[in-house]
C-alpha cells in the first residue's frame, strides 16, 4: 500500500499552521506575486513569512511545497529563479514546477531539492511524465483531473516517479496550464499572472426583475432569477447559448466541486502516493475541517479499519459534487 | 536584404472536423493559389477525427509539394488514450518530413532527433526555449498570448540559437483544450458516443452570453475565441523582431484571398488601410482582435496601438 499522504492547501501563513495542526503530511503554498497559480490578493507568503512557515512546519514533521507553477513570459524569468533561490535557502522539501526553463534551473541549481510536476504542465501519459522524469529527475507528478482509476492504475506501472492526485475542491474542466479562457476576457493570464476570472473584474448585476447577473469584466457569465443563488462567474462553468440550446446551458461544466472521498480506498490501492486538497484561496476553518476528516479517513484506511466516509461526503454538503472522470470515462 | 528578411506565410492545421472532401478542395486551392510558404497538416485536437483524413493525406501532400510549399506534420495536442500514445509515437518517427510536436509524449518520442516545437508546447520564455533548442527543437512556434515584450525577447534567444520563430497572426485564437468532449455535450452525448457532430460546424460552434453577446466557439474538445486573431498591423513589427514565420490558421472562409492580402501587405504592394479592408469583406463581418499582442484582453481590438 502507498503511504497515501495529504498534501493540503496553505494560502496565508495562518492557514498553513491550521493545516499543519490538523495532521496535514505536507502543506503547499507560494509567493505573493506571478510565480505561481493562485496569484489572487491577500493571499500567498512573503519571503519572511516563508521562511517562519517552512521552521513551523518542519517542527511538526511536516513538508513544504512551495509552487512554483506558472509559466514567465519572456524577459521575466528571473523573478521565478529568484524565487526558487529564496525557497531553497529556506529549506523547503520540494519545488511543484510546470515550465520547462524553470525545471531545469532547479535541477541544475538546486539538485538536492525534491521537483514536483504540477497539474499545469499537463502531463496526462506514461512518455509525457516519463519525458519530466528523465530530463529533470521530477520525483511525483500531480496527475490531470481527467483519469479513470483504472488508467491511474496503467500510468503507476509504467512511469518511475510517484503518483498525486487531486481528491478535494475546485474541479478544473480545462487542461490546466493550456487554458487562456481568462486572459481573453481580462487581459490578465493564467498561465503567466498565475489569475482565473480574478475578482477584481467580477460584477454582480441587478435587475428590475429581481434577477441577478454575474459578470467578468462585463461578459455575463451566467444569470439567475430572484430565487436562486448567484454563483460566481467562473468562466469554464458559466452559462451560454448555441444554436442547439437557445435556452442556455452549461456548456462546459455545472459549478460543481471534486470529492473523491468514496474513492479514496480505490485509488490508494491504484498506487497514488498522496492526495492533494485544493483550496488556497480557502478560510482557515474549512482547511481545518477538510484536512482532520481527510486525516482521519486515511489513518483508517492505513490501519486496516472501514473509514467514515459520510463526513467527507457531509464536507461538500448543500454543493454540488462530482467524482468527475475519476469515476467514469462518460465524463469526458 | 529586404527579400531574405522577409517573414514566411504559413498555413496552420485544420483545426476543425472538415469532411474528406473538403479537405482536398480546400488544398487543392491552396496548392495552386495561395501564396504561403509552408502547410502545416494533421488532425491537433481530436485523435477520433484522424481515420478520416488518413487516407487522403498522401494525395494532399503530394500535391502542396508538387506546387512547391513545404509540409510540416502535426502531432495531437492532447495525448492520454492509447490510440493516441500510438500516433504520436508513429509521427515521430517520421523521418520524411520536418514534424511539429504539441504535446509531451511526442518530445520524448523524438529523443534529439530535429522537430518544431508547436503553439500547445507553452515556449512563453527564452530559458525554456534554449532548453528545447538543446534538445532538437529547429523552429518554435509561441504561445498566442504572449504579449509584444515577451515575443520580441523570446525571438532574439530563438533566433541566437539558430531556431526559426512562428507567431499566428490570423485567425480564431486556441484558448482551451479539455478531456471532454463540448460538442457532444451541446447535443447530449458523450465523446465516446459523439457521432462526429462537430462535423457540422465548420468554423466552431458559437458560444453567446445570455445577453447575446457571441464570446466563444467550441471546436470538439477545444475552446476557441469568438474574434479572428489579426495582427496585419503588426505584421511589420513582427519582422523587425525578427519572427521568421507568420501563421494563418484555416478557418471557413477564402483562406486562399486571406493569404494573397497578407502576402500584398508584407510585399507592401497593399497599404495598411487598404488590407484591413480587403481582409474585413474576406471574413464577412467576423471580428478581428490583437488584444493578447498588445497586453490586453485578447479579445480587444488596439487600433493602430503602435504604428511602426
Amino acid at each position: 500500500m502507498s503511504l497515501a499522504e495529504l498534501i493540503c492547501p496553505a494560502g496565508t501563513p495562518a492557514a498553513l499552521r491550521t493545516a499543519v495542526d490538523a495532521g496535514a503530511d505536507a502543506v503547499y503554498c507560494g509567493f505573493q506575486d506571478a510565480t505561481n497559480a493562485r496569484n489572487f490578493p491577500g493571499l500567498n507568503f512573503t519571503p519572511d513569512e516563508l521562511a517562519a512557515s517552512v521552521a513551523y512546519a518542519h517542527e511538526k514533521g511536516t513538508k513544504v511545497l512551495l509552487a512554483l507553477n506558472t509559466y514567465p513570459p519572456a524577459g521575466k524569468v528571473d523573478l521565478w529563479r529568484q524565487a526558487a533561490d529564496t525557497g531553497a535557502r529556506f529549506g523547503v522539501d520540494a519545488f511543484i514546477v510546470a515550465d520547462m526553463g524553470v525545471a531545469d534551473y532547479i535541477a541544475r541549481t538546486h539538485p538536492g531539492i525534491r521537483l514536483h510536476l504540477s497539474v499545469q504542465a499537463a502531463a496526462s501519459s506514461p512518455e509525457a511524465i516519463r519525458y519530466y522524469c528523465e530530463n529533470f529527475g521530477v520525483k511525483r507528478v500531480v496527475l490531470p483531473r481527467i483519469l479513470t482509476i483504472p488508467e491511474i492504475r496503467q500510468i503507476r506501472e509504467e512511469i518511475p516517479c510517484e503518483i498525486e492526485t487531486f481528491i478535494f475542491g475546485n474541479h478544473g474542466l480545462m487542461v490546466e496550464g493550456r487554458c487562456s479562457l481568462t486572459n481573453y476576457l481580462t487581459g490578465q493570464s493564467t498561465n503567466m499572472d498565475g489569475v482565473c476570472s480574478p475578482a477584481s473584474d467580477v460584477e454582480y448585476v441587478r435587475h428590475d426583475d429581481g434577477s441577478m447577473s454575474s459578470q467578468i469584466a462585463g461578459f455575463t457569465i451566467d444569470c439567475f432569477g430572484s430565487d436562486e443563488k448567484a454563483g460566481y462567474p467562473t468562466i469554464c462553468k458559466g452559462r451560454y447559448t448555441a444554436p442547439h440550446r437557445p435556452e442556455g446551458y452549461y456548456a462546459f461544466e455545472e459549478p460543481i466541486s471534486l470529492n473523491l472521498s468514496r474513492l479514496l480506498p480505490e485509488l490508494i490501492e491504484a498506487g497514488v502516493h498522496a492526495f492533494k486538497i485544493e483550496g488556497r484561496q480557502r478560510s482557515k476553518s474549512y482547511v481545518r475541517n477538510v484536512v482532520r476528516a481527510f486525516r482521519a479517513a486515511v489513518d483508517d484506511i492505513r490501519a486496516g479499519r472501514e473509514a467514515n466516509i459520510a463526513d467527507l461526503v457531509a464536507l461538500t454538503e448543500g454543493q454540488k459534487q462530482t467524482q468527475g472522470a475519476f469515476e467514469t470515462k462518460k465524463w469526458r | 536584404m529586404a527579400v531574405t528578411n522577409m517573414a514566411k506565410l504559413t498555413l496552420g492545421p485544420i483545426a476543425y472536423h472538415w469532411s474528406a472532401e473538403r479537405r482536398r478542395d480546400f488544398y487543392a486551392c491552396i496548392a495552386d493559389e495561395a501564396p504561403v510558404d509552408e502547410v502545416y497538416l494533421g488532425e491537433v485536437i481530436c485523435s477520433k477525427r484522424a481515420p478520416f483524413q488518413e487516407a487522403e493525406l498522401p494525395t494532399i501532400i503530394e500535391r502542396l509539394e508538387r506546387a512547391g510549399k513545404q509540409v510540416v506534420l502535426s502531432s495531437l495536442a492532447e495525448v492520454m488514450l492509447k490510440r493516441e500514445r500510438k500516433a504520436t509515437e508513429d509521427l515521430a518517427a517520421i523521418d520524411s518530413h520536418e514534424i511539429e510536436i504539441n504535446n509531451a509524449a511526442g518530445l520524448y518520442a523524438c529523443g534529439k532527433r530535429p522537430h518544431r516545437i508547436g503553439p500547445f508546447m507553452n515556449a512563453y520564455n527564452e530559458a525554456t526555449i534554449k532548453w528545447m533548442a538543446h534538445q532538437g527543437a529547429t523552429h518554435v512556434v509561441l504561445p498566442t498570448e504572449l504579449p509584444a515584450p515577451a515575443i520580441a525577447v523570446a525571438t532574439r534567444a530563438a533566433r541566437d540559437l539558430g531556431l526559426g520563430v512562428e507567431v499566428q497572426v490570423f485567425g480564431r485564437a486556441s484558448l482551451a483544450v479539455s478531456a471532454r468532449c463540448y460538442h457532444a455535450r451541446a447535443h447530449g452525448r458523450t465523446k465516446d458516443n459523439c457521432q462526429f457532430v462537430c462535423e457540422d460546424d465548420t468554423d466552431g460552434m458559437p458560444l453567446i452570453t445570455r445577453d447575446d453577446r457571441p464570446i466563444l466557439r467550441v471546436n470538439g474538445i477545444q475552446t476557441q475565441s469568438e474574434s479572428y486573431i489579426d495582427l496585419m498591423p503588426e505584421v511589420k513589427r513582427l519582422a523587425g523582431d525578427g519572427v521568421t514565420h507568420l501563421r494563418l490558421m484555416p478557418q471557413a472562409v477564402d483562406m486562399v484571398a486571406v493569404a494573397q492580402v497578407y502576402r500584398r501587405a508584407l510585399e507592401r504592394r497593399l497599404d495598411l488601410s487598404e488590407a484591413e479592408a480587403v481582409l474585413r469583406e474576406i471574413c464577412g463581418g467576423a471580428p478581428f482582435s490583437n488584444g493578447f499582442f498588445h497586453g490586453e484582453a485578447g479579445y480587444r481590438r488596439i487600433a493602430n496601438a503602435n504604428p511602426v
